[in-house]
């Protein structure tokens, strides 16, 4: 047997900890999956074949993957100003990312339903500037749902992404610039490919928050734009269908361990040094 | 033989400031074409930032560059796109070695066939065969400095420029890297620039030696003239040691100069022009006598301290008025039984002396 330090004794207080408030209630629900209402996989069956559930988790991987999708590409460009512009421009970053990220998801929810909804300030000042007559619906749908789950995620894609950046060797982008390469072309062929580690480490860490998604979907989809984790709660808390509520939970912790193991090993062999 | 056109550049009052720090004044010298220079000085001599403003890195405050006479001084890095060689190498981690390689090559827009045969060339002339398709992480220091090189002379860049390149390396292999980047430039005639803090390597790689103090160009020589007639101090000291003599009564005759250290009379034949209130012999110059010589100058010192170090000896000792000489000897020459606190004289021949 391989000797332990004793300092890792330390841990075993989290351990204790995740054991008891994560590993126990998961067994449970994984009781419940198969026992409720009676023994059996009968309700992975529904899950799966049900067409509302189906809908459900089919658009929740497509709200996830357009939320990914944006929220690296938004960060890329913040991230890349606040890693290599000037003073001032870092310091603005640098608050736009921290700000927010202090403020509760509930009230940022909240905040967006003020600024999106259809009484809300950007239509009002949209029809009494004569730009529209009509208002338009930004909220209780799918763009909602994004515009609130980007905001939300820009920073969890920026820390990655500015750690990678930040490795970036000045001289390797000099070098490239010295033997003639545009800015484009140092661009496009060295930095971004340099960074590539980091933009996937971000997708992952984005893509698998977003599938987990509960009070942002609620609240800026109003119902009509139900994702996995709300539906989880409607089956639990709102119709008597624990057993359901719980496989869909299965389900969706399998997907997300999935794409872990599968993005980890498309991340590894090509990290940065 | 010029296989490629080498460039000449020319730097006319070049200065660079930060804020109100001066890192460079007034730099001015022309790099001949196919001639490798060195830029040698401390840290934080300005050497480096001369370099940086060649390579258009860095724009210069003041003064201009030219580039075969015509003026770049605004000419951005690209455009110029001289060999640049980093130091830490930073070759692009995410390609192989050939990739590394092709890429100025790509940049230019030659054809694939002529990219592969050039990469194939350069590979094979810094000796990296069989190592084509890894990643610079999977190869040794000096391996990574052979693709740096390999990478910068790809395109025949008009000049190559060489920031402490060598700096990461070990004793052993910086001999070896040394004789490489000796033998590049004598086959591909084009114009090095290099930087080092290391007045060995220095003088050993380079057909002129800039060296700089305090962002101040010192003197531009060849190293054996930077090395027996230094223009200052500075120079005489930062190349290896030296003995300063402060002389008083110094006049000038017809074929020299004659002077006098500690009531002694010296002359001199050499290295005359300088300000003349000190000579500086180079220690390898100076011999230890029982008895005062026939010719040449001569001094009286007391030997504090012998070290041996085999095939030579190296010696301190001080004069009466308290100057502080070092020396170093071929063992076989010295005299037998010397010992701490003998009286003995140093002597060295009329012409191997430089007034500072």
């Amino acid at each position: 047997m391989p000797a332990v330090p004793r300092s890792a004794l330390l841990l075993l207080p989290l351990l204790g900890f995740m054991v008891l408030t994560y590993l126990v209630p998961f067994l449970g629900i994984l009781r419940w999956s198969v026992t409720l209402p009676e023994p059996g996989f009968g309700q992975y069956q529904t899950a799966l074949t049900d067409p509302l559930v189906l809908a459900v988790f089919l658009r929740t991987f497509r709200t996830c993957a357009v939320v990914t999708l944006v929220t690296v590409v938004a960060s890329y460009m913040i991230t890349l100003l606040w890693v290599r512009g000037t003073p001032m421009q870092r310091l603005v970053v640098e608050f736009c990312i921290l700000i927010p990220f202090w403020i509760s998801v509930l009230t940022r929810a909240f905040g967006w339903l003020a600024l999106l909804s259809t009484k809300g300030i950007i239509n009002t000042w949209l029809q009494t500037t004569g730009i529209l007559s009509e208002p338009l619906t930004m909220v209780r749908n799918e763009f909602g749902v994004i515009v609130g789950m980007v905001h939300f995620l820009i920073p969890f894609a920026a820390f990655p992404l500015a750690s990678a950046m930040r490795t970036v060797d000045e001289r390797v982008l000099l070098a490239a610039r010295g033997m003639g390469a545009s800015r484009a072309r140092v661009f496009t062929q060295v930095f971004v490919p340099m960074t590539a580690p980091g933009v996937l480490g971000a997708a992952l860490v984005v893509f698998v928050f977003a599938l987990g998604f509960f009070v942002t979907p609620a609240i800026l989809g109003g119902g009509r734009s139900v994702m996995a984790a709300e539906l989880v709660y409607l089956r639990i808390f709102q119709s008597p269908n624990w057993g359901l509520g719980a496989a869909i939970s299965v389900i969706l912790m399998l997907g997300v361990g999935g794409l872990l193991a599968l993005l980890m090993r498309q991340v590894r062999p090509a990290g940065t040094r | 033989m010029l296989k490629i056109s080498a460039a000449e550049i020319g730097a006319e009052g070049i200065g660079k400031s930060y804020g109100s720090f001066a890192a460079l004044t007034d730099v001015s010298l022309t790099i001949a074409p196919g001639e490798f220079l060195t830029l040698l000085g401390p840290s934080g001599s300005g050497k480096t930032t001369f370099l940086m403003i060649l390579a258009g890195f860095e724009a210069a405050t003041t003064g201009r560059l030219t580039l075969n006479g015509a003026d770049m001084t605004a000419t951005p890095a690209e455009t110029r796109a001289f060999g640049m060689v980093f130091q830490g190498y930073a070759l692009f981690p995410h390609m192989t070695v050939e990739q590394n390689i092709a890429f100025p090559l790509k940049v230019q827009g030659r054809s694939d066939g002529d990219i592969k045969r050039r990469v194939a060339e350069m590979i094979e002339m810094v000796g990296l065969g069989g190592h084509g398709h890894k990643r610079p992480s999977g190869l040794s220091g000096g391996q990574q400095q052979r693709v740096a090189l390999a990478r910068a002379l790809a395109y025949d860049p008009p000049v190559l420029l060489l920031d402490e390149p060598f700096s990461a390396l070990d004793k052993n292999l910086r001999g070896q890297m040394q004789d490489e980047v000796r033998r590049l430039h004598r086959e591909i005639g084009t114009t090095f620039v290099f930087v080092t803090h290391d007045q060995s390597e220095a003088l050993a790689l380079s057909s002129r030696v800039a060296i700089f103090n305090h962002g101040v160009l010192e003197q531009i020589a060849a190293p054996k003239d930077a090395y027996e007639c230094p223009a200052n101090r500075f120079v005489a000291e930062f190349l290896g040691d030296i003995n300063i003599l402060p002389l008083t009564d110094v006049s000038s005759r017809h074929d020299g100069a004659q002077a006098s250290f500690e009531g002694q009379n010296l002359q001199m034949t050499s290295g005359l022009g300088g300000p003349s209130g000190t000579l500086a012999v180079r220690p390898e110059y100076m011999s230890l006598c029982l008895t005062p010589p026939q010719t040449g100058n001569a001094i009286k010192a007391v030997l504090r301290d012998l070290t041996y170090l085999g095939a030579e000896t190296q010696l301190s000792l001080t004069t009466p008025g308290g100057v502080s000489l070092r020396l170093s000897s071929p063992t076989a020459t010295l005299p037998q039984g010397l010992a701490s606190g003998m009286t003995v004289w140093v002597a060295w021949p009329a012409d191997r002396g430089t007034f500072l």
